[in-house]
């Protein structure tokens, strides 16, 4: 367990509408099994005691289920390691003496709102244009009642698994919203549950994710690169193919 | 539906189905090429220009040839949209990019590819296109107009040459791209025929951009 001693450059931004710039500070003595989020609570307890504002930054479960911990480091939403929110990337994954560059997300409808915290909700608009999906109310329903084949209950969970952290516009050249809103369509398309309110599911959604003022989708891949739940682009197929079928159909 | 027009999902389909058309596009004009290299002589003055004849007179030849430029045009006009709507997405960019660990280089840079691909289509239609309907140029010995004898005259020139070699090289990156995202666009690129359709994909990229530069080559080094 050797210490590590880095030099951090951080976006420090005071509001939404404050000009922001980087910082830069340098940390030592790190243990290496700390995770980034507590490389990152040692900091601010040093800005606290030098009477300095903590950096402000998004966080919650601290496991790597609820997508909060958005920042991009040295240029990768998350950080280097594949496969990984921001919160389980250790600090044994860095060299002693490297400078960290740490940046918000960057995109129009992300706005920052301090340092690297930005504003999700148009990714909840985007949800909210979907509208309701029809299920029986009252008592729970039995277990298998709905066959539903292995293999396509696996493709559903797969799209289920993203988090909405915000990554993939984060990696997207174009700041695309296409692999959350393709995910988030298809994990419902597929299923049976999902087929009542399907057509109009997808022309709202895809409709909000325009509005909201995201980029198009070249097909870089960055985003299946960079997703901390490996959501494949494969979806991005699927969401095109169910946006033009429910146009045609109507 | 007026918002299925404007979406940017419906552009990008276009944009794909446009490009994927002008790769068939890319394979009849190198089919055509050919013939400047396959034969010699006289013999390939008089296959060349009768060709030329044809192409530029068949009414079906005519027909393909208007979609081949409304292909070029709409591909042009819906990717500068996607791309100008796509900058206001990003007003404020990141100091250290990270592409390069998560994506192709090609893929990163259409826009620029497309670019410089569209200054080589001006000035290779300006060269051959406009002189061959327009241009003062002879008749070969059969009576045609002799584009034969203006193709390699061009190519006797290596800046020429090593112009038209440099932009096939920018179309293999353009098309590296290009053709697996149409598939993966208009929903082709399923994972059953993932593989295939990239691998394809990539051997297209640089068969058809390595002929095409092929014949400029044969017929500067002709010349010598």
């Amino acid at each position: 367990m050797a210490d590590l001693n880095l030099t951090l450059k951080i976006w420090r931004q005071d509001g939404p509408t404050e000009p922001g710039g980087f910082k830069t500070y340098d940390i030592s003595d790190l243990n290496t099994h700390m995770s980034f989020l507590e490389m990152l609570d040692v900091l601010n307890e040093n800005l606290v005691n030098s009477g300095d504002e903590p950096v402000a930054f998004d966080h919650d479960c601290r496991e790597g289920i609820c997508g909060m911990c958005s920042m991009v480091i040295n240029g990768r939403p998350h950080g280097p390691l594949e496969g990984t929110t921001t919160c389980q990337l250790h600090m044994r994954h860095f060299n002693d003496g490297d400078t960290v560059t740490i940046e918000p997300w960057r995109a129009k409808p992300f706005p920052v709102l301090k340092d690297l915290i930005v504003d999700r909700t148009p990714f909840d608009r985007i949800i909210q244009a979907g509208g309701f999906v029809s299920v029986n109310t009252g008592s729970a329903p039995d277990g298998n009642a709905i066959p539903i084949g292995k293999d396509i209950s696996d493709d559903a969970f797969d799209a289920a698994a993203c988090i909405g952290c915000g990554a993939c516009v984060a990696a997207c050249k174009n700041a695309s919203a296409n692999l959350f809103t393709a995910a988030k369509i298809s994990q419902l398309a597929l299923l049976p549950q999902g087929q009542t309110e399907r057509v109009e599911r997808v022309i709202g959604m895809v409709k909000q994710m325009d509005e909201e003022g995201f980029g198009h989708c070249t097909n870089t891949g960055a985003c299946e690169a960079e997703c901390p739940k490996e959501i494949s682009v494969d979806y991005i197929r699927k969401m095109n193919w169910e946006f033009h079928s429910a146009n045609v159909k109507g | 539906m007026n918002s299925y027009f404007s979406s940017t999902l419906f552009r990008k389909t276009l944009a794909a189905l446009s490009g994927l058309f002008l790769v068939i596009f890319l394979i009849g004009h190198l089919i055509g090429n050919l013939q400047l290299i396959l034969l010699s002589g006289e013999a390939a003055q008089k296959q060349f220009n009768e060709y030329a004849l044809f192409m530029t007179t068949n009414p079906a030849v005519k027909i393909l040839s208007i979609v081949t430029y409304t292909s070029i045009i709409l591909h042009i006009l819906l990717t500068i949209i996607l791309v100008l709507q796509s900058k206001q997405a990003r007003p404020i960019g990141y100091a250290v990019e990270g592409g390069g660990e998560n994506s192709a280089w090609a893929s990163r840079n259409m826009a620029l590819l497309g670019s410089l691909l569209l200054v080589f289509i001006i000035l290779h239609m300006k060269s051959f296109w406009y002189e061959m309907h327009w241009g003062a140029i002879g008749n070969d010995p059969s009576g045609n107009k002799d584009l034969y004898t203006v193709t390699v005259v061009a190519f006797q020139n290596i800046w020429y040459t090593a112009f038209y070699v440099f932009s096939m090289i920018i179309l293999g990156f353009h098309l590296s791209h290009g053709i697996g995202s149409g598939f993966q666009t208009i929903g082709l690129k399923t994972r059953k025929y993932l593989e295939p359709i990239e691998k394809t994909a990539i051997l297209f990229s640089i068969l058809i951009p390595s002929a095409f530069a092929s014949i400029p080559i044969i017929l500067y080094l002709q010349s010598l």
